[in-house]
């Protein structure tokens, strides 16, 4: 069976083993890692913005996460874990904390960079106006922040969604299970199918942060952002001022 | 410019998805285009993804580099599925076997169960260019086992008695396992048996005894010469309708490759290899000891 006929077949796209319920496994991993990453990750991330604090020592070993063999680590987990958690949820769980960890170092330096380097003079004007620091942060350098946290949640989606086809290996569903089976069963075609899959998710989830970034991204600070960029920036950035010097 | 970051993602996806189709055509590469396989008189020894088939090739490729064959050491291959194709394409010149799985890999109908049918059986399926040595005393077959608690509870000490509970037990093993006979096709189509989920995990490795041992999963397939077996007070659930066969550990070659000084050193291997000393040298690997230092010592303890 060749790549195309595997995609094309019926069967493959139907039933609690087919295509879509896969990809549907593989995004609610996905989505459930990435929640979590950003709920760790953007709140640490604008303390250390704002305070500027720990930046050395949180953003170091954050960096550090992302050298962790994914697999290894899963297996370790996994060892260790089996023992305490009941039940599924012992394939569940060091899945998602492998996908967390490599989730939270985008997030987190996204966000802190963001908040530090939010448009000085506008921080100057707010304060000029008698914003209190906090009001500063909530309604100046947040949203300054915005296009880089935005970037960070997109490296993450990205190194998340090619990743979590590691689920697989403990038994789980998701587009792994293509590529994990069909390695066992000698079944070439499944096996690159599953991999297809996984990038053209991938591509799908880039769209859709494009598209976020436009409607989420205040216009003016896109106008800002274009006249007064003196330091290069993220690609969402970039692709936001193209886009809007193309007005 | 605007179209810059999708455009090169999408080259990127696309180079990613060759190199990944590339693996599918990888081992016919390896062969070097012909069938006749590696270069010269060197012999590729290649094994399974599990610690006793690379035992065993370790021990092969020592013996043979004792008796002055040159070898090749290309280990860790994958499931049978993967690893007989890269034998008949030449990529491989050697592999350990067990015979019951390698004749069901070839003739999923077969019957046979004994270690004498099944080498009869054998003989004949083996398709042209692969030849076998003789076989080893040393069996290693697939069990199903369940834990002490679980075969109490559920009154257990065959296959068979799991026909009217499966549907509450859920099934561990390989990823193979999902499309082998010799796996949750052969229970489903000879023993009748439905399980509630087939969860799978390694082939009878640490993620499949740790995930039995803690109830994640009740049923799992488990290798006879497994030491955890009996040092976890596993039951072993009786094979009563024979689907897993005789699974004595045997050498298959490439013909190319065959030759007196290969075949009297393996089977004086095969001789003097026996199921007893395979559970003891799996429970040395289990702990961690290299697997060289471990087929040294058994060939020195067997006078090879």
């Amino acid at each position: 069976m060749t790549l195309f006929e595997w995609l094309t077949d019926p069967a493959n796209w139907t039933g609690s083993r087919g295509i879509p319920v896969q990809v549907g496994f593989h995004l609610l991993y996905t989505v459930i890692s990435l929640a979590i990453a950003s709920a760790i990750a953007i709140p640490l991330g604008i303390f250390i913005g704002f305070t500027g604090k720990g930046e050395a020592i949180v953003a170091g070993s954050a960096n550090a996460l992302r050298s962790l063999p994914t697999l290894g680590l899963l297996i370790l987990l996994f060892l260790v874990l089996a023992p305490v958690i009941a039940g599924q949820l012992v394939f569940v769980v060091p899945t998602i904390i492998v996908l967390v960890l490599l989730a939270i170092p985008p997030i987190l330096t996204g966000t802190y960079t963001g908040i530090q380097s939010a448009d000085e003079a506008a921080v100057d004007a707010a304060r000029g106006m008698g914003y209190t620091r906090t009001q500063i942060l909530w309604r100046v350098q947040m949203p300054c922040a915005l296009p880089l946290l935005i970037s960070g949640l997109r490296g993450s989606t990205l190194q998340v969604v090619s990743t979590a086809t590691v689920a697989a290996y403990l038994g789980l569903q998701g587009l792994g299970r293509y590529i994990i089976d069909g390695r066992a069963q000698a079944d070439f075609a499944q096996m690159a199918g599953g991999a297809l899959l996984v990038a053209l998710l991938a591509l799908a989830l880039e769209l859709l942060f494009s598209v976020l970034g436009k409607v989420l991204v205040s216009p003016g600070l896109r106008r800002t952002t274009r006249r007064r960029r003196t330091a290069p920036t993220d690609t969402a950035t970039a692709a936001l001022t193209t886009l809007t010097a193309a007005r | 410019m605007r179209k810059l970051p999708l455009a090169a993602l999408t080259a990127a996806s696309v180079a990613a998805a060759l190199v990944l189709t590339g693996c599918a055509t990888g081992d016919q590469a390896l062969s070097g285009g012909d069938a006749g396989g590696s270069a010269g008189d060197q012999i590729i020894i290649g094994s399974a993804d599990f610690s006793e088939s690379q035992l065993i090739a370790t021990i092969y490729s020592l013996a043979l580099q004792d008796a002055g064959v040159e070898v090749k050491e290309q280990f860790n291959i994958g499931s049978r599925e993967v690893y007989i194709a890269a034998l008949q394409d030449g990529s491989i010149d050697l592999i350990p076997e067990y015979s019951g799985a390698l004749l069901k890999h070839f003739d999923a109908e077969s019957k046979a169960s004994t270690s004498e049918d099944v080498v009869a059986e054998l003989e004949e399926t083996l398709p042209e260019g692969i030849e076998m040595f003789e076989i080893s005393e040393a069996q290693d077959k697939d069990i199903l086992a369940v834990t002490e608690a679980t075969a109490e509870q559920y009154d257990l000490t065959t296959i068979s008695d799991l026909e009217p509970v499966a549907s509450e037990l859920i099934l561990g093993g390989p990823a193979e396992w999902a499309t082998r006979v010799n796996g949750v096709v052969g229970l489903r189509d000879v023993y009748g048996l439905e399980f509630k989920e087939f969860v799978s995990l390694d082939a009878g490795g640490p993620l499949t005894m740790t995930a039995l041992l803690n109830g994640q999963i009740q049923v799992a397939d488990v290798f006879s010469t497994d030491p955890a077996l009996t040092a976890n007070n596993l039951v072993a659930l009786e094979d009563d309708k024979s689907l897993f066969a005789a699974e004595n550990v045997v050498p298959v070659i490439s013909s190319a490759k065959s030759s007196d000084t290969v075949e009297e050193t393996l089977d004086a291997v095969s001789a003097a290899l026996t199921t007893e000393a395979l559970i003891e040298m799996n429970g040395k690997a289990a702990e961690g000891e290299s697997l060289s230092d471990i087929a040294r010592d058994w060939l020195d303890s067997a006078g090879l």
